[in-house]
C-alpha cells in the first residue's frame, strides 16, 4: 500500500490531482480485459480500480452491472481476475492498484486468504461495497495483516464521528462520494463544496479521491479546485467498452485517449 | 454516528453489510422502531389496523379428515383468511406506521409471489402512502392477478428483468432505489431478512401470529402442539409463528425450505439445507452460492419461496439447534396443495403447501400422539392459473 503514498507525493510535487478509471476485470473478456487495463495505464492513470465481477452488485448502476454480467458470463472467475491483476503487476510495478467489490466473495474463500491472495497478485487496496464502518473491522484487520490499504467511503452524509473513525482506519486514499445513488453517468456528480472537503480533510484521513457520476475533463478539474486528492470515474469508461465491442482496437484507443483527456484535466 | 440500540446480530448471524450511505437510514429505522415500542399510542393503533381493518385475530382451524393417521391432530394458523390473503398483512401496516413516524411519505418494495407486494399496497392506499414495487418479470408473469391487484390499489409495479427476474433480482433493485431515495422514502422489506433492523422488525410485527396460535392451542387442548410446522422462504410468517413459542423447549420447530425439483439438484431454494454461509442483502447468513461466492439463483414452484437466502434468526435457530429445517419438493407440495383443498375445503397458497406437505409426513411416520401446528401462511387463490397449468401439463405428459 505504500505504492498510494508514493504516488500522492509525486502528485504533490507536480501539484497535480490523481486520476484512477475503474473497470470490471474480465469485461468483456479475460485476454481483452487485460489489454484494456494496460490501455488505461498507458493513457496516464495515476493509480487503477478494479472490480471483480459479482452476481449480484447492488451499489450499481446499470453500466457497471452490465460488466458484471459480461465478465460472468464470459466464465470470469476470482482466480482469472487475479491472473489478470498479476500480468497487470508485472506490466507496471509501480502503479497503485485497489480492488473494489462486494464482501461475499471476500468471504467465499475465508478472510485470510482473500487478502494473501490480493496481496501475491501486488493488490494495493481493498474497497468493500457492502461493508460500512460498523462491519469493517474483520476485514481491517486482516487487509492490514497482509500490507493492503482499507478503503473506506465518506457519503455526503457522513458525521464527525464516523469522520474520525475513518481518518483513524483508513489506509491508501479515502473514497469520497459525490452523491447518494449508485454508480453510474446518468446521474451527475454533486461536486462537493470546498468547505466539505476541508472538513473531512480537518481529521487528516488518507487522501480524498472523489467518485460517482465522474464523466469529464471539468469534473476532474472543479473535484480537484475544491480540495479532492483526485477523482475516480468509472461508468463512462465501461461505457466505452460497452459501445465499442465490435472492434477492440478501436475500444482501446478510444480508452487510451479518454484516461489522457481527463488525467490533463488533474 | 449514533450507537445502535439493537443488537444487529443473531448469535453470528445477521448484520448490517450496506453501502455506507444506507447505514444512516438503517438507524433512522432502528431508532423510531424502538420508540414506536415504547409508545402505547403506537400500540394501540396498530392494534385497531390489526382488529378492525385486517381481521385479527385469525382462528385456529382442527382438520377434520387431513390427518392420515388418528393418533395425529392438525391444527392450522388461518393466516390465509387475513385481509390480503397472506400473514404479510401484519407487518406492513406495522412497517406502514414506522414509515408515518419518521416523516417519509413514500415507500419501495420488492416482491416475489406478489403477496408483500399486494399487503404494502393495501397499508399504503390506507393510510395514505406512495408506493412502487419491483418485482421480477418472470414473477410477473406467474403472478398475473396479484399484479393487477397491487394496480388498483394505487401502487406502480416496476419489472426488473436483470439476472433470473425474481425475487432475489427485486430485492437488488429495491435497495438500488432506496440508495438513492432514503431521505423521502422508506424500504418496506417483505421478510424477516436483509440487514439489521428489518429481520427483528418484521418478526416483532409478526409475532402475534405465534401469541395468538399459542392461547388457542392452549385452549382447545390443553397442552402446547408437539410441533410448529411453517414453510420458509426469507423466514417471516416462520419466526413469526416460532417467536413465541422458542423459550417452550418442549415444542419442535420445523421449517420447510422449497426443495424444488430436489436439494441435489441446484433447482432449489433450500438454503439451510446446503449448510452454506455468506452475505447476500445486507446480512450473514445461510445463502445458495459457488465456491467462489456468486449467489445462485434459486427455483421453487412457489415464487414467495423462491429466494437463495433466509433470515439470519432461523440460521442462528438452526445452528444451536433449537429449530430444525427441512425441504419438501414441488411435487409434494403440489400433492399437499390438493390433498388440503380435497379434504378440508381450504386451498392453500403453494408456500404454505410445503408445511401441509410435511405435517402430513410426520403424521403419516407418528406412533404415538400427536398434536401439529401448522402455519397455513395464506391462501392458493394466486396460485390458481399456475397449478391449474402445472396439472394440465402433467396430465398431458401421462397421456
Amino acid at each position: 500500500m505504500q505504492r498510494y503514498q508514493q504516488m500522492f507525493q509525486r502528485l504533490s510535487d507536480e501539484k497535480r490531482g490523481a486520476f484512477v478509471p475503474f473497470v470490471t476485470v474480465g469485461d468483456p473478456q479475460p485476454e481483452l480485459s487485460f489489454q484494456i487495463i494496460k490501455a488505461l495505464i498507458d493513457g496516464g492513470a495515476d493509480a487503477l480500480e478494479l472490480g471483480i465481477p459479482f452476481s449480484d452488485p447492488i451499489a450499481d448502476g446499470p453500466t457497471i452491472q452490465n460488466a458484471n454480467i459480461r465478465a460472468l458470463a464470459a466464465g470470469v472467475t476470482p482466480a482469472m481476475c487475479f491472473d489478470i491483476i498479476k500480468r497487470i503487476r508485472a506490466y507496471d510495478a509501480n502503479i497503485p492498484i485497489g480492488l473494489l467489490l462486494y464482501s461475499n466473495l471476500v468471504m467465499a474463500k475465508g478472510l485470510d486468504t482473500f487478502y494473501a491472495t490480493a496481496a501475491a497478485a501486488g493488490v494495493d487496496s481493498v474497497l468493500i461495497a457492502d461493508v460500512p464502518l460498523s462491519e469493517s473491522k474483520m476485514f481491517r484487520q486482516a487487509a492490514m495483516a497482509h500490507n493492503i490499504a482499507p478503503i473506506y467511503i465518506v457519503p455526503p452524509n457522513v458525521d464527525d464521528d464516523d469522520l474520525r473513525a475513518i481518518a483513524s482506519y483508513g489506509r491508501g486514499y479515502t473514497y469520497l462520494l459525490s452523491r447518494a445513488g449508485v454508480t453510474g453517468a446518468e446521474t451527475k456528480a454533486a461536486m462537493p463544496t470546498a468547505a466539505l472537503i476541508e472538513r473531512i480533510r480537518a481529521y487528516n484521513p488518507a487522501p480524498p479521491l472523489l467518485g460517482f457520476g465522474i464523466s469529464s475533463p471539468e469534473q476532474v478539474r472543479a473535484a480537484i479546485d475544491n480540495g479532492a486528492a483526485g477523482a475516480i470515474s468509472g461508468s463512462a469508461i465501461v461505457n466505452i467498452i460497452e459501445q465499442n465491442q465490435a472492434d477492440p482496437a478501436l475500444m482501446l484507443s478510444k480508452l487510451q485517449q479518454f484516461v489522457s483527456e481527463m488525467k490533463a484535466a488533474s | 454516528m449514533s450507537e445502535l440500540k439493537l443488537n444487529p446480530y443473531f448469535g453470528q448471524y445477521g448484520g448490517m453489510f450496506v453501502p455506507q450511505l444506507l447505514v444512516p437510514a438503517l438507524k433512522q429505522l432502528e431508532a423510531a422502531f424502538v420508540d414506536a415500542q415504547q409508545d402505547p399510542a403506537f400500540h394501540a393503533e396498530f392494534q385497531q389496523l390489526l382488529t378492525e381493518y385486517a381481521g385479527r385475530p385469525t382462528p385456529l382451524t382442527l382438520t377434520r379428515n387431513l390427518s392420515p393417521n388418528p393418533l395425529v391432530k392438525i391444527y392450522l394458523k388461518r393466516e390465509d383468511l387475513l385481509h390480503g390473503g397472506a400473514h404479510k398483512t401484519n407487518q406492513v401496516l406495522g412497517q406502514a406506521l414506522l414509515t408515518k413516524r419518521m416523516g417519509k411519505k413514500e415507500v419501495i418494495a420488492e416482491t416475489g409471489a406478489g403477496q408483500h407486494g399486494v399487503a404494502t399496497a393495501l397499508a399504503c392506499a390506507l393510510l395514505g402512502l406512495k408506493c412502487r414495487i419491483y418485482m421480477g418479470a418472470k414473477d410477473i408473469e406467474r403472478q398475473q392477478p396479484n399484479v393487477f391487484r397491487m394496480q388498483l390499489m394505487g401502487a406502480t409495479v416496476i419489472p426488473v428483468t436483470a439476472g433470473s427476474g425474481t425475487l432475489k433480482d427485486a430485492v437488488n433493485e429495491a435497495m438500488r432505489d432506496w440508495s438513492a431515495t432514503y431521505e423521502t422514502t422508506h424500504y418496506m422489506l417483505g421478510t424477516a431478512a436483509g440487514p439489521h433492523p428489518f429481520p427483528t422488525i418484521v418478526r416483532d410485527f409478526q409475532r402475534m401470529i405465534g401469541e395468538e396460535a399459542k392461547a388457542q392451542i392452549l385452549k382447545a387442548e390443553g397442552q402446547l402442539p408437539d410441533a410448529v410446522i411453517a414453510c420458509v422462504g426469507g423466514g417471516s410468517n416462520a419466526i413469526g409463528i416460532f417467536a413465541d413459542f422458542i423459550e417452550e423447549s418442549g415444542v419442535r420447530l420445523i421449517g420447510v425450505e422449497p426443495g424444488g425439483k430436489g436439494i441435489n439438484t441446484h433447482q432449489h431454494g433450500a438454503a439451510l439445507s446446503t449448510g452454506s454461509y455468506g452475505i447476500l442483502h445486507g446480512a450473514y447468513t445461510a445463502i445458495m452460492q459457488t465456491t467462489d461466492g456468486q449467489i445462485e439463483e434459486s427455483y421453487s414452484i412457489s415464487a414467495g419461496l423462491d429466494y437463495p437466502a433466509v433470515g439470519p434468526q432461523h440460521t442462528h435457530l438452526q445452528q444451536i439447534g433449537r429449530a430444525e429445517y427441512v425441504a419438501i419438493n414441488d411435487d409434494e407440495a403440489l400433492a399437499a396443495f390438493q390433498l388440503l383443498a380435497m379434504k378440508e375445503g381450504i386451498i392453500p397458497a403453494l408456500e404454505s403447501s410445503h408445511a401441509v406437505a410435511h405435517a402430513i409426513k410426520m403424521a403419516e411416520a407418528a406412533t404415538e400422539p400427536m398434536v401439529l401446528l401448522i402455519n397455513l401462511s395464506g391462501r392458493g387463490d394466486k396460485d390458481l392459473s399456475h397449478v391449474h397449468s402445472v396439472l394440465a401439463a402433467q396430465q398431458q405428459g401421462a397421456e
